[in-house]
Formats: structure tokens, sequence, C-alpha cells
């Protein structure tokens, strides 16, 4: 009984103390003098233009990386052909690599002297230091996650009732759209949710693709870095409670989704 | 028996259709793939490797870029350690301990994943930073750093651990229990085997996290050279000081080591698979 008690107040002890604690203190924080001073700092047009980019990313990169993600899905585990199990191999690696390594990656592809960048230079298109960049180190970053979930349950359900409804004359599309995606949906949701708080959240590749220019190439997280450095702590603080709130949005989320699905273990951010 | 040879030569072709057709979607996945991820990572490579072996050793090792690879291995191996414990704690207390508000206590160990890094940095240093009122500073220090890298790796061990527990039969437990073994020896020897691959594969990705982390250490390290400069910060630094090629060349090393840790949890997995069967 003893150890039990132990166990159990060290490691809720350590929670509270690493995760709890600081999380509830920006919240008090940002509020501590009312709901007024937190909406002046978050209608500053800056972070209002941050809010802004960081939603067009997003909601451009969810949707390529849960096409992509489906896509795949169906490739690693139904189609085995040679080179699949080197494309299983990299689907998880922008889960394991440094934000920066992402990043630099892409600046030395579409920098001015990079593979890309004199032929980009002559047609007059802005990759880095523009949306397009922060797009494609958004998408990078957030690349996993819908693979990740499909590919499990894909395995599970097998080809058995799709192969019915080929045999019944159905065509790949229809089969796709009546048998596999109603089968495969809530791990599709759940992956997409994960996508898109690492979408919403990404720092460090948009941070050096992106230049990080106020009211044009800023970021939020980018926003709450820059105000922090500027010691605009009220600033900071209401855009990261801002964020924080999304977090907590997608907690939720993933909660109400999970019980749908096996809990796996496989799932980084 | 006509009608029935028609629908056995239709067999054949339908299955190939209820498998879509692979060249088309397996190539627009690896053309997707190649586009996003493979082809910036080739430049990076190249740009690592411009100028040979010996010049790549000359530009990634330097006396700042070791310190800043030496600081992030002892702090990544301090966080397996540090997650090992705490991991398999917090997920035995979720599985075999009961007390109320535990559902949110579930919920709540997901919030590192969901939490973008710079505010999880911004939070660690309101509280524990110069500010904080608790009469601990821990900014500019690698106590800081530590504390972020904990921070953001929180989840992976519990999550990992987590559903092998609750798979786990206790009968061999109660077994060794009736047989007069202690709790100590019934973790060490009974449950603590189960839980090994899992604990692994979970310390793994942990460390390969702690290895790459930015955004939660940037705030709080202030980025001192030889004292709180890690890896990630440091390739981010070379850049910016207009050193391409030596960012390239520290970023290939964090490369590899992502790509070695990948390579090990795939290891890891395939032998828990054998040792299962």
């Amino acid at each position: 009984m003893t150890a039990r008690r132990l166990i159990r107040f060290g490691s809720l002890g350590y929670l509270a103390l690493i995760l709890v604690a600081p999380v509830g203190l920006i919240f008090w924080r940002a509020f501590e003098h009312g709901w007024h001073p937190f909406w002046v700092a978050i209608s500053n047009p800056d972070a209002v233009h941050a809010l802004k980019l960081t939603l067009e990313v997003t909601l451009v990169a969810v949707p390529l990386n849960t096409v992509f993600g489906v896509l795949c899905g169906l490739a690693i585990v139904r189609h085995r052909m040679p080179g699949m199990g080197l494309v299983n191999a990299l689907v998880d690696l922008p889960m394991a690599l440094s934000p920066v390594v992402v990043g630099l990656s892409l600046y030395l592809l579409y920098g001015r002297q990079g593979w890309f960048g004199p032929w980009l230079t002559d047609h007059g298109v802005r990759v880095l230091f523009a949306y397009p960049g922060i797009l494609l180190a958004t998408t990078f970053v957030s690349l996993p996650f819908v693979v990740r979930e499909v590919v499990p349950v894909l395995r599970e359900i097998g080809t058995e009732q799709e192969e019915a409804a080929a045999t019944l004359g159905a065509r790949a599309f229809t089969t796709f759209r009546r048998i596999t995606l109603p089968a495969i949906r809530w791990a599709v949701a759940y992956g997409v949710v994960l996508t898109t708080a690492r979408s919403l959240g990404e720092f460090g590749a948009v941070a050096i693709v992106s230049g990080g220019i106020a009211g044009r190439t800023q970021t939020l997280t980018q926003y709450v870095q820059a105000s922090y450095d500027n010691y605009s702590q009220t600033s900071a603080y209401a855009a990261a409670v801002l964020l924080a709130g999304l977090a907590i949005l997608t907690l939720l989320l993933m909660t109400k989704l999970r019980p749908r699905e096996e809990v796996h273990g496989n799932r980084g951010a | 028996m006509s009608q029935l040879a028609v629908d056995a030569a239709r067999l054949p072709r339908a299955r190939g259709r209820a498998l879509g057709r692979p060249a088309l979607s397996s190539g627009l996945a690896l053309g997707y793939l190649s586009v996003i991820v493979l082809v910036p990572l080739a430049a990076l490579s190249v740009k690592g490797a411009q100028g040979g072996w010996h010049h790549f050793w000359q530009v990634a090792w330097n006396p700042e870029s070791k310190a800043a690879l030496e600081l992030t291995l002892g702090l990544s191996l301090a966080v397996v350690a540090i997650n090992a414990i705490t991991g398999t704690a917090l997920a035995w207390t979720l599985v075999r301990d009961d007390f109320p508000g535990k559902g949110i206590v579930n919920t709540l160990i997901d919030l590192p994943f969901a939490l973008p890094t710079i505010v999880a940095g911004l939070t660690l240093l309101a509280l524990y930073g110069p500010t904080g009122g608790v009469g601990v500073n821990v900014a500019y220090t690698r106590w800081g750093v530590l504390l972020a890298l904990l921070f953001v790796t929180l989840p992976f061990v519990v999550r990992t651990v987590q559903p092998v527990l609750i798979e786990l039969d206790r009968e061999m437990e109660e077994a060794a229990a009736s047989l007069g073994a202690n709790k100590l020896t019934i973790f060490r020897r009974i449950v603590f085997p189960h839980l090994l691959p899992a604990l692994l594969s979970g310390v793994a990705l942990a460390f390969a996290r702690a290895i790459g982390e930015f955004g939660a250490v940037i705030l709080i390290s202030g980025n001192l050279p030889f004292k709180t400069e890690v890896a990630s910060l440091y390739v981010f630094q070379r850049l910016n000081s207009g050193d391409e090629q030596g960012a390239a060349a520290l970023a290939v090393l964090l490369l590899v080591i992502s790509l070695g840790v990948l390579l090990g949890i795939g290891g890891v997995r395939r032998w828990a698979v054998r040792h299962d069967r």
C-alpha cells in the first residue's frame, strides 16, 4: 500500500511540477488583470496577421497530408512493391528529425545558392521568406501522422470486403468510398487532429525558412518568440495562451476520438 | 455453366481492381514523399558532403560544435534515464492505481504533444525563470534545458508502456505472490521483462526528440556557447552567421542519429514480435 502511494504521489507530483503548474501559470498570467489586456494584446495587427498566416498554412498543409496519408497508407499496406520498405521508413523520419534540420534542408534547396534557387530567381518565384516556404516546412513536419494512424487500421480490416465489392462489379473508387473509407474514417480523423496540432505549433523549421518578418511572414509561434525577445511579455503570454487553448481543444478531440481505435505505440509530435 | 465461367474469369481482374491501381497510388505517394522529404534531405546531405570526407570533419568538428554535441548527447541520455522511471511510474499509476481525476490525468499526458514547443518553453520560463516567484531560476542554465527536454518528451514512455501494462496478464503476478515473492521481485522478474520492448521504444523516441529539440529550448537556454548551446541551436546559429557549410555538417550528423534511432526502434519491434511468439 505504501509503495503504491509512493508511486502515485511521485508520478503525479512530477506531472504537476513539470506540466500542470507551468501551463496553469501562463493562463493566470494572461488573465490576471482580466480579459481586457488579453484582448488588446491579441488584437494587435501583427498578432492578427500571424494568426491568419498560421491558419492559412494549416488549412493547406492538413488536407495535403490527409490525402497523401490515405494514399500512402494504402500503398504501404496493400501494394507490396519494391521500394515500399523505404517509403515506410521515410514516413517516420519527420517525427524523429530535428525541425532545424528540416528548415536547413529546405533553405539549402530553395535558397539563392540552392539547387532550385537560380531557376526560382529567374522566374520570380519566392519560396524562402514567403508563404510557399512556410507551407513546405509545415507539410514536412506534419507529414507522418495520418499515415501512422491509417496503416494499422488498414492492416486490421483486411481486403475481404473490398474484394467482395469488386467481385460484385464495384469500380475501384466506389469500393474505396463505400468500403475502405468508412472503415478508416476514425483513424483518419485522429490523424487529422494530430496533423493540425503539429501544423499550428510548428516553430523550428518555419523559423529558418520564413524570415519571421512581423506582419508578413511571421507565424503565431514566431510571434510568441519575437514578443518575448522584445520584452513584451503580455503579448507573448496572450499569443501563447491562444495556442495553448488550441492545444487543449486538440487534446479534447483526441480523447473523444481515441476510444474508437486501439491505442497503439508509435505516436510522436 | 457459361455464366459461372464468365464470373470465374472476372474474379482475378476484379481482385486487382479492388486493390486500386497500385502503380498510380504508390507512384503518387512516392512522388509526394520525394518532393516534400527526400529532395530537401538530399540537398542537405550534398551540401554537408561538399568538399569530401576530410573537409566534412574539419567543418563539423570544432570545439564549439563538439561541446554542443556532447551537451546534447549527455542531456538526451539524462532524459532517457529520467523518462524510463517517471514514464513507467506514470503508466503504472494510470493502469493499476485508482484515484479521482484519473481520466483528466490520462488526457493531460498528451498535452506536450499538442502544445507548440515555443509555448512549452515560455511556460517553463514563466514559472522557473527569473520572474517565476518560486525561488528557482533555471533560465540560461543546463538545468533549464533539461527541464524543457523533459517537458516535451513526457508522453513517449507513458504512451508506449501503458498499452502493454493494460494487456499484461495478472495471473502470473498473483502466482508469484502466492509463492512468496515480494513486490519488488515480482516487478523485476515478471512485469519488467514484459515491459522492456515497449520501454525501449519509448525511450528511443524520447531520445530522438531530445537530440533534435529546438523550440522548447530556444528561450530557456539563452544560447550560450559551451554552456547551454545544444546541437540544434548550434545549427541555427551557424546558419544565421552565414556559415551554411558548418550548419549543414552538424545537421547531417543529427540526421544520421535520427535515422539510427529509427532503425533501432524497428529492430526492437521485430525482436519483441519474435519473443511474443
